[in-house]
């Protein structure tokens, strides 16, 4: 089964990447561009794995990862977050706050492809 | 064009996107240092600009735009922690912080790179505002590193440890102890091993002890734990990348096992272990649900997503072939419909009250269609006046005089293709603004003047067209040196008299420049009679206006699209030609006393005691070899911005209409007088002419003398 991807980003141009990288590495792809958006999204796309940015306009990552879960439909819902911070205390953060993993931006095609398999259930 | 291409322009259409929105940031932050109010969520957008800009950069290798990026950023991220309070001397550096900013982004776009040390400078004031700051990120390495965008079809990478090369299999035991955290996080037990799999030879046994009975079970708790027995040819670093995201979620031991027993826990021990690790990630497991608890979820935390009240406006993006193209076939629809009028027309059935209410509500909602489709390719000149803003920083940073700029108007809307090719002419026009309009400090102040200039740029609409102007409160023309100037360069013979405004419009004239030294700013070779040029071809005029000691304005007429007109259809010696109605000012039948003979061939008309030069436009185009007798035509008055006249002599009037606008250059050429041409309702072509040329270029008018051509503006 083609796992479903839901990527929660407000640049357009990772937006495009994730979509093109994602979709050529098998996934079905969706995109959200902030986290209202994504949570909006997040019931009819219904993922196999949430990919969020950090830094976004009126609902950050963290708002992302909390508010999935809150949702008991979504609580077990694999997370990465997609950052350019690869500083510690932000891994920490993230995972403290529930997220499952993370990627480091700019992310290579091949690792971002390998650590959502190793999130999820194909 | 490849995937990686067309992302690589969405990254820059993007950036163009977030430079305006950085810029607007900034400019509120401005306004809020004079109100000294200070909001934070400005500053976050700010911030997420050049954080967009900086992660999409790195993706595509744009080293010199990341490093930059990052440390803009890091100013921008001391400003957000409140560590830094936004004063005029920061927000100087931030602005020209954005606008080095929006060079890297350029110079990245064509592959170029931004040379001298402007970059270094600006970095260094940026590194020197976050100085003694907590919250300056150091440089983090890992940020800069670069990949290049590579298309899809890359193998999973694999571990490269040098102890990868070591072939001889080792032979791990692994305990893995989970707590609860680790499955509230999303991650999985059996996707670990699924991974540990893939490394080697994998057995696994399951601790149970822990395990209470059915009743006691707590279904958020961890009780299990694992010894796994690994044969790989992988090291200990590889398997500790497979627990990476679980990493203090779990308890975890790994041992190279030279033996071959299997290690056997106690289960006291087990149960300090499981303790500590729910300790450490006491916070996941206190804040959701355990992925077993399907039904359990506390109302509360649903209502946690509150949506704001404002969202952003929803929008799709088109290509703007796909707009033009709709453009065009409405302007083909509307050409039909009145093909269509005209036909039922000469079928007589025109007075049948059905067909004819159809008929005009069909025009009404062609008319509206194609209304609204050029409202689409309408854009607000804001980017513009951005742009301006830094033209203005720039030219007042080299030439050392202090400027202010304002805008009025911003919202403005004018067609996209007039908005892009304002760029250049109002860019010199700004720069001669600063560079030759306002006067250097100690003048300003000797003339009791602030210090400070202003330039100001507006836009408005006015009556159908879009009037843009540009003004300064300098010292204004300086008469008598453009005069002398065009004396010298033999622009005019040295006993013209002429009126200010003449002397203003000298400055339009091609080969005048009244810089004694060319500057760096606006003597660039092109003079004002290129603005002018270029003005001209979107349809437009550019007039000027000077006060002595107070300042100097520029205006600019345009029309608010390139696609449709309002035209009179006439007659001209048997040909339908369309004048833009804009260009009238009032149509007559002259009487035959008001008539006067100048010259040989040349009439002029009397209007309210005014002469005016009578065209035939008959003539001009060729159509008929003498003037026609003017009593028995219909005179059409123009003006021009500078305010001269002409009355264009044509046959009769047919109609007003509005027409679609077909260029001509682009398949036949310029026509001297000809702006354009038309399909009109019979299917004929009509040719729209350019009123302002059509009078230059008839013979009269230049028999009148280089006075006329002065004026052309």
């Amino acid at each position: 089964m083609t796992i479903k991807v839901l990527a929660i980003d407000d640049s357009r141009t990772i937006r495009e990447m994730l979509r093109h990288t994602l979709t050529q590495g098998g996934f079905e792809v969706h995109v959200a561009e902030d986290g209202i958006d994504g949570m909006e999204k997040l019931p009819q796309v219904a993922p196999d794995v949430v990919i969020t940015d950090i830094n976004m306009p009126r609902m950050d990552g963290f708002g992302v990862i909390n508010a999935i879960r809150a949702e008991a439909e979504f609580a077990g819902m694999p997370i990465l977050v997609l950052t350019t911070e690869s500083a510690q205390d932000l891994k920490e953060r993230a995972r403290n706050s529930g997220a499952t993993g993370w990627i480091v931006k700019p992310f290579d095609d091949g690792k971002l492809i390998g650590t959502i398999r190793r999130i999820t259930v194909a | 064009m490849s995937t990686a291409n067309e992302i690589r322009q969405t990254f820059f259409q993007e950036c163009d996107e977030l430079l305006e929105a950085l810029d607007d940031g900034l400019c509120e932050i401005d306004e809020g240092i004079a109100d000294e109010s200070f909001d934070l969520e400005t500053v976050n957008a700010v911030f997420r600009a050049v954080h967009s800009i900086k992660g999409g950069a790195a993706a595509f290798g744009l080293d010199a735009l990341v490093h930059f990026a990052h440390q803009f950023e890091t100013v921008l991220d001391v400003m957000r922690a409140g560590e830094l309070t936004p004063n005029d001397d920061v927000m100087k550096v931030c602005h020209r912080a954005a606008d080095h900013l929006s060079d890297l982004v350029a110079a990245g776009r064509d592959n170029e790179i931004v040379e001298g040390d402007l970059g270094t400078e600006i970095a260094a004031k940026l590194s020197g505002l976050v100085v003694g700051s907590e919250s300056a990120k150091p440089d983090n390495d890992t940020e800069s590193e670069t990949f290049g965008f590579v298309p899809l079809g890359l193998p999973i990478p694999t571990n490269t440890d040098d102890e990868d090369q070591e072939l001889a299999l080792n032979r791990f035991c692994v305990r893995f102890t989970p707590s609860a955290g680790l499955y509230t996080s999303g991650n999985d037990t059996s996707l670990l091993f699924r991974e540990l799999a893939e490394l080697g030879e994998l057995e696994v046994t399951a601790e149970t002890d822990r395990l209470p009975d059915l009743k006691n079970v707590d279904p958020g708790e961890s009780y299990l734990s694992w010894v796994v027995i690994l044969l790989t040819e992988e090291s200990e670093q590889s398997l500790r990348e497979v627990f990476e995201f679980v990493d203090g979620l779990c308890e975890l031991q790994i041992n190279l096992d030279l033996d071959a027993t299997m290690p056997e826990g106690s289960p006291d021990a087990t149960k300090d272990v499981d303790d500590e690790a729910q300790a450490s990630s006491g916070v996941a497991a206190e804040e959701s649900d355990s992925p077993t608890m399907v039904a359990a979820s506390s109302p509360d935390s649903g209502t946690e997503r509150a949506k704001p009240a404002t969202g952003p406006k929803a929008t799709v993006r088109v290509n703007l072939d796909l707009v033009d193209r709709l453009i065009n076939m409405v302007g083909e629809l509307v050409i039909n419909q009145a093909v269509l009028t005209q036909c039922i027309k000469d079928a007589g059935l025109l007075d049948r009250g059905e067909l004819s209410t159809s008929l005009a509500e069909f025009r009404n909602l062609a008319r509206d269609i194609q209304e609204s489709v050029m409202a689409i390719r309408a854009q607000s000149v804001k980017p513009l006046f951005q742009r301006m803003a830094r033209i203005v920083r720039e030219a007042s940073e080299l030439s050392g005089k202090d400027a202010d700029f304002l805008t009025e108007g911003e919202t403005t809307e004018v067609d996209k293709t007039i908005i892009e090719r304002l760029v250049d002419p109002l860019t010199h026009m700004i720069r001669n603004a600063v560079d030759h309009g306002l006067e250097p400090p100690e003048q300003r102040r000797a003339a009791g003047k602030a210090e400070t200039g202003h330039v100001k740029l507006t836009a408005a609409h006015r009556s159908g067209r879009v009037l843009i102007e540009v003004s300064d409160d300098g010292a204004g023309i300086n008469r008598e040196k453009v005069f002398q100037i065009a004396v010298e360069k033999g622009l005019i013979p040295g006993d013209s008299i002429l009126k200010d405004a003449e002397i203003d419009n000298l400055l339009f004239l091609p080969g005048f420049s009244t810089a004694k030294e060319v500057s760096n700013l606006s003597g660039r070779g092109v003079g004002m009679d290129v603005v002018r040029s270029a003005i001209q071809k979107l349809g437009g005029r550019v007039s000027i206006f000077s006060q002595p000691g107070k300042g100097t304005t520029m205006s600019i007429s345009l029309p608010l699209t390139l696609a449709v007109l309002d035209g009179m259809v006439v007659d001209v010696a048997g040909q339908t030609m369309v004048v833009p109605i804009t260009a009238i000012v009032e149509t007559l039948r002259p009487k035959a006393e008001d008539i006067h003979p100048l010259g040989a061939d040349n009439q002029v008309v009397s209007v309210r005691n005014k002469l005016v030069p009578v065209i035939d436009l008959g003539v001009v185009f060729g159509h008929r070899r003498t003037p026609a007798p003017i009593s028995d035509m219909v005179l059409l008055l123009v003006e021009s911005d500078g305010s001269e006249s002409w009355a264009l002599a044509v046959d009769q009037i047919f109609d007003q209409r509005q027409v679609v606008i077909k260029g001509l250059e682009t398949n036949y050429g310029h026509v001297p007088g000809v702006a354009a041409a038309t399909i009109l309702g019979d299917g004929n072509i009509a040719l729209i002419i350019d009123p302002e040329e059509t009078a230059h270029r008839s013979g009269p008018v230049a028999d009148v003398g280089d006075r006329a051509r002065l004026e052309e503006v």
